[in-house]
């Protein structure tokens, strides 16, 4: 494949995992969901690298026979000036021509092609980690005239459509199930409160690291710096301004800011696909039950494989 | 250190076991021996550890153990813990080359210390420094235990690039940069060793627990291993510590 318009686009698979402790930040695609179903949609086995666009896609000839699939998003795609739907798998030719456009829903697409992207794994992934420059190609951002190599994976799996019921929608206005902690009693009770009480602005201060929101203050007992410890993905830090910040893909792996709250592993791809401007809102559970929905989610992500593969 | 670990919900997939409310040596030897004995007895459902100053983040699968099986699991590893039999960590030697263009700072850091050059190098390569956690950067390592004489404040307009090996001093901390970065660190020297190379196994040299010792070394010596280095053939000098197990 030939990036003909780069976007703002980097190679990501599902992480890199297993050095954490030595500081390496896990990377990978930021909305696991929709990266997920798109190597479903193609016939991959999972886990292979895909191609992540943020607000802005890219345009691509394809100087190969592919299948492909675009999920997450919607970028207006076009294969050759006609439009492609998403969350289906499709057939290119070389000479092909895919044009994606500025997002108009949602915030991060995917294209999935059967076979993968395939670069080099370093450190166990090819997910692109720009702040540590390695993985996808170069630890760089995709450029005019790259050339991506694709998987031999076999021929894939051309017209595979998601069912409706599976298909997520990317509202402006949205509410992301928390577990409080680990460092909840940091806070007020009117700190409490407020985090559960009111919208928080997605604002443009938002990358794969971490989007920063803007609400209500969230009030601390005493200081906001604790001794650094563990970040995982979805925790929810505030900062010296009383503000939240949800830590997603790229994020540092400790850091010295009280976590008020985690979101729930389901729920990221809700706050992945939350445009600037939207609204987020949390909502407590218990632990227990925090990670009996994370069950259901994945026997939820198995039903949509099996479908998919019937 | 707490005489019971607590525990705290991170999400649905991770829990923070959390073992003191202090920076201190002792509660960075129960991490690490806790770290250790997760890996060697495989604790099923455990993905990955994070450790830190006085905690660890467990990362777990919920299907396979939920919290409370976890919590209690990791209890129970705990009570069964023999700190006294564990190995003291690895020391690793990170050879710098002090001062000049090496480490544009020594001259200010000296100044503030009201010492000489000399003193300051000597200070800072006299001790073994505990790697207490590793974060900010691939292989960057929050070490303890500088001596508080040459503790020196941060620049007070960052750097936009330091260059990758910088060994630095900022207030009561020293370290060292793994790759190029912005940052604020006092300079006062140079290694030519990477504690970080992606395409490496181990891709990350210093790990939590162990140590790091500073070996000053002369131009002579920064380019021959500079250049051991580049051709592949560089070995880590490593100081095994040994311990009673």
């Amino acid at each position: 494949m030939r990036i003909l318009q780069p976007g703002i686009t980097l190679i990501e698979d599902s992480g890199r995992f297993g050095y954490q402790a030595f500081g390496m930040a896990t990377a990978g695609a930021c909305d696991p969901y929709a990266y997920r179903l798109g190597n479903v949609l193609v016939g991959n086995r999972g886990g292979e690298a895909s191609l992540e666009f943020t607000l802005m896609g890219p345009t691509i000839e394809f100087e190969e026979v592919v299948t492909f699939a675009l999920t997450g998003g919607d970028f207006t795609p076009t294969l050759n000036d006609l439009p492609v739907p998403l969350w289906h798998s499709c057939k290119a030719v070389p000479g092909d021509t895919l044009a994606l456009g500025g997002v108009v829903s949602g915030r991060i697409g995917y294209l999935a092609v059967a076979g993968g992207i395939d670069v080099p794994v370093v450190m166990g992934s090819r997910s692109t980690y720009l702040r540590g420059r390695i993985g996808g190609l170069d630890g760089r951002a995709l450029r005019k005239g790259d050339i991506l190599p694709v998987g031999t994976g076999g021929a894939g799996t051309p017209g595979r459509q998601l069912d409706d019921a599976y298909m997520p929608l990317y509202p402006t206005e949205i509410t992301a199930t928390v577990v409080l902690g680990p460092q909840d009693d940091w806070f007020t009770e009117h700190g409490i409160a407020a985090f559960l009480g009111n919208a928080y602005e997605v604002t443009n201060s938002s990358d794969r690291m971490g989007y920063r929101l803007q609400g209500e203050t969230i009030q601390h007992v005493k200081g906001t710096d604790i001794i650094s410890d563990g970040i995982p993905l979805g925790a929810v830090q505030v900062t010296g301004d009383d503000q939240p910040i949800i830590m997603l893909a790229d994020h540092q792996t400790t850091g010295g800011y009280t976590k008020i709250a985690t979101v729930v592993t389901p729920d990221i791809t809700k706050v992945a696909q939350a445009s600037l401007g939207s609204l987020i809102r949390f909502k407590a559970v218990s632990v227990r039950e925090a990670n009996e929905e994370y069950r259901r989610y994945e026997e939820r992500m198995r039903q949509v494989c099996w479908h998919l593969e019937e | 250190m707490y005489s019971e670990p607590r525990f705290l919900p991170a999400g649905d997939q991770a829990l923070v076991m959390e073992l003191g409310d202090a920076i201190e040596e002792p509660c960075s030897m129960v991490i690490r021996s806790l770290v250790e004995s997760i890996s060697r007895e495989q604790v099923p459902g455990i993905r990955e550890t994070i450790p830190s100053y006085r905690s660890i983040l467990i990362i777990y699968d919920p299907m396979v153990s939920g919290f409370d099986e976890m919590v209690h699991t990791l209890a129970s590893l705990f009570s069964r813990l023999d700190v006294h039999a564990a190995a003291k960590g690895d020391i690793l030697v990170v050879p710098v080359l002090y001062g000049g263009e090496a480490g544009p700072d020594l001259p200010f850091v000296a100044e503030h210390a009201g010492m000489s050059e000399e003193d300051v190098i000597a200070l800072h390569a006299s001790r073994d420094y505990l790697i207490y956690m590793l974060g900010f950067t691939p292989g960057f390592t929050y070490l303890g235990g500088m001596d508080e004489r040459i503790a020196t404040p941060r620049l007070e307009r960052p750097r936009e690039r330091i260059p990758a090996g910088s060994v630095g001093i900022a207030g009561k901390q020293t370290g060292i940069y793994p790759i190029d970065s912005p940052g604020g660190w006092r300079l006062i020297g140079l290694t030519p060793i990477r504690l970080y190379d992606p395409h490496r196994d181990p891709p990350i040299l210093p790990s939590v627990g162990g140590y790091i010792r500073f070996r000053r070394i002369e131009e002579r010596e920064f380019s021959a291993i500079a250049g051991q280095v580049e051709r592949g053939e560089y070995q880590p000098e490593v100081i095994r510590q040994g311990g009673a197990a």
